[in-house]
């Protein structure tokens, strides 16, 4: 992972997404008339390079898990290009694909969902579930599939034994491995992990999580890894993408983003995170109005009627999103200007901190000499 | 890099229920579906074995004397004789066997055709499902018994035209309810992953989503039993039914129509009715509680736990 990171040059990218768009219509009335589109993702550029993990963030609502789906073709883009570098096939555009192309492209992009409950089918057996791509694309059958199977699910840390029982008899954290069995079925490049411990208890998340890392480097995998959970997404990417109303507002390393976020959105998100530790503080940054409707977004750039920072241009253009060095993307007029604040990294709180907070209350100071 | 966790272990749990023996769990507490059984495992025995039950042969002629026709129940005959001077009895318990295949036969077809249709709207849903639907609906407002006049007047009156029939026009209900069904289970993130991995539209349906909607199709399999019964007594009672074969609404056919009542021979005509009601009945009460069983929407039985 470490290496992917450094290494940016343009063959290293496995999937490169450009103004991919995403619009829903909206009926209404007796004939059914399209009276408008909730544009759910609205013309995102983004790349991930082959091995690392791509943190995609962001509030409810805001196009995460749509992208994801899109991406995967699960559904059908209403522009842009989803360029993925197939093993096989080279470089290819999975938006233009038909759906009977898809399939050779398919075993080689996976996908984990959120919830582990309703994403295995209550009827089929852990053993039929995990074996089921294996079936389909017609790789094994028989012994040779009951035995990958096993193989799998050894993997994901369930035992083969179980291979007969239904998924009612697992907790929520064995589906989810369940699931993750099954996206490694067919040896995929890429998983989309749509906020895939979202649903777990925190231990169970961890869990979860140093499964996936470990998967990821033993297999080489890469990651699309959305979530809105940015204390997770911190301890698992490489780069993070933060999107706001449909429209990728930062991209860039994690650490950059967490500790020099260019972005206000990014400045809020990141003070929002509950900290664990007293000494920890960063100012709350405190965020006016509500999420904008994706079916009707304000003029100029989306943020804002929220930014405290927004000038006249920010009402009129949509800043693009670009590139101003090392890799950091911001879709902000004024990202180099200013001065956002973001987390703060343990070892830089300065220890002189400390006695200067208790100084609020001189009075046991002063009784101790006396 | 942190290691794999050690999975912890399996906590023991039943062996996964089986779902028949759930359903038989749950059937056997309720008395209304147990009393349709009852009913119905009756009167399958009698049509089974009706060769040996019935005193006497309905199919084979006799010769009629003045005080065999509608001769009252007595020593030899337990319910009296008909008009042409044959056993009551004889004919009700054969009677049964054709109320059954007719039954059993029309709502087999009729659901697997409501069944298909409901599963291949829901499934595709857009302008096919639209199109499929909006057939139904026509098929389903179209009244009944003049169709089946018409049908059966064009076909001709014999049991497979009158089973055929049947069947074409009883698929409707079936359809939207697994239209219905589909809809919301082709959502699920199960049947979502299913097409990740590139699963033919086929399949999924074979694997993921019939096997979700089997258990209501089955339900709906016995409501659409009583309804072919009660048809198929219509039209033999409208003179419609299979000349060669002695049906329940043959019989009242018969009676109704050759002076049973002026006779006052009640014998004739309460048998085949009360049999008609019993089997009907029967399906009814039994259908309704494994509907009740597996329709999630009607589900109440959490409640009672």
């Amino acid at each position: 992972m470490e290496t992917a990171r450094k290494n940016g040059k343009s063959d290293d990218i496995l999937l490169e997404v450009k103004g991919l768009k995403k619009h829903f219509p909206i009926q209404s009335g007796f004939l059914r008339r399209v009276t408008g589109y909730v544009k759910a993702v609205d013309g995102i550029d983004f790349y991930i390079k082959k091995g690392e993990t791509l943190g995609l963030v962001g509030e409810s609502g805001c196009g995460k898990s749509t992208t994801g789906r899109t991406i995967l073709r699960l559904l059908d883009p209403t522009a842009g290009e989803i360029v993925f570098d197939d093993p096989n096939i080279g470089k290819v555009d999975l938006a233009k694909l038909k759906r009977s192309q898809l399939k050779q492209v398919r075993p080689n992009m996976q996908i984990i969902f959120q919830d582990p409950f309703s994403s295995l089918n209550p009827r089929l057996t852990v053993g039929q579930i995990v074996g089921e791509p294996l079936a389909i694309q017609g790789v094994a059958s028989g012994q040779a599939l009951k035995d990958r199977v096993a193989e799998l699910l050894q993997e994901v840390g369930i035992r083969p034994e179980n291979m007969t029982r239904y998924p009612h008899a697992f907790s929520g954290g064995q589906r989810q491995r369940i699931g993750i069995a099954r996206a490694l079925a067919l040896n995929p490049k890429l998983i989309v992990c749509d906020e895939p411990v979202s649903a777990l208890d925190v231990s169970i998340q961890a869990q979860v999580l140093n499964l996936l890392e470990d998967l990821q480097s033993k297999y080489d995998l890469t990651y699309l890894f959305v979530a809105h959970d940015l204390s997770v997404v911190e301890h698992i990417s490489d780069r993070v993408a933060v999107m706001y109303v449909g429209y990728i507002v930062e991209m860039a390393d994690t650490d950059s983003l967490y500790y020099h976020p260019k972005h206000p959105y990014t400045e809020a998100l990141l003070a929002a995170i509950p900290k664990p530790d007293p000494r920890r503080r960063t100012r709350p940054v405190k965020l006016p109005g509500d999420v904008p409707s994706p079916a009707n977004p304000p003029s100029g750039c989306y943020f804002h009627p929220r930014c405290r920072y927004a000038k006249d241009i920010c009402k009129a253009e949509r800043p693009p999103l670009r590139d101003i060095g090392n890799e950091h993307w911001v879709a902000c007029h004024f990202a180099e200007e200013l001065q956002l604040q973001g987390v703060t990294r343990l070892s830089e709180i300065p220890v002189i901190e400390l006695p200067r907070r208790q100084a609020p209350a001189p009075a046991p100071t002063a009784a101790t000499p006396a | 890099m942190a290691t794999i966790l050690t999975q912890q272990p399996v906590t023991p749990v039943p062996p996964p229920r089986s779902g028949l023996r759930d359903f038989w769990r749950q059937l056997r507490r309720n008395p209304m579906g147990m009393t349709g059984l009852i009913m119905l495992v009756t009167i399958v025995l009698i049509a089974l074995f009706a060769p040996w039950i019935a005193p006497y042969d309905p199919y084979r002629p006799v010769r009629a004397r003045i005080d065999t026709i509608y001769a009252p129940p007595g020593a030899g005959h337990l319910l009296g004789t008909d008009d042409a001077g044959k056993d009551v009895l004889s004919a009700f318990i054969y009677g049964a066997r054709v109320s059954l295949i007719v039954g059993f036969t029309a709502s087999f077809i009729a659901v697997a055709i409501g069944g298909m249709l409901g599963l291949v709207a829901g499934y595709y849903g857009g302008r096919i499902g639209g199109l499929l639907m909006r057939f139904t609906d026509i098929i389903l407002v179209i009244p009944d018994l003049p169709l089946y006049v018409v049908l059966i007047a064009l076909l001709g009156s014999n049991l497979w035209n009158i089973i055929l029939a049947i069947a074409l026009l009883s698929w409707t209900g079936t359809a939207r309810l697994v239209y219905s069904q589909v809809l919301s289970v082709k959502e699920r993130q199960f049947v979502l992953r299913a097409r990740a991995i590139g699963a033919p539209d086929l399949h999924i349906m074979r694997r993921h989503i019939l096997p979700m909607v089997l258990p209501l199709i089955l339900a709906q399999n016995a409501l659409v039993i009583a309804i072919a019964i009660l048809s198929e007594s219509t039209l033999a009672f409208l003179g419609l039914g299979d000349p060669s074969l002695i049906s329940w609404g043959t019989m009242l056919n018969l009676a109704f129509g050759r002076g049973a009542i002026s006779l006052g021979a009640w014998w004739a005509l309460l048998p085949p009715g009360l049999g008609i009601v019993w089997v009907v009945l029967g399906w009814t009460l039994l259908g309704h509680v494994v509907e009740q069983i597996v329709n999630p929407r009607l589900k109440t039985h959490h409640l009672m736990h």
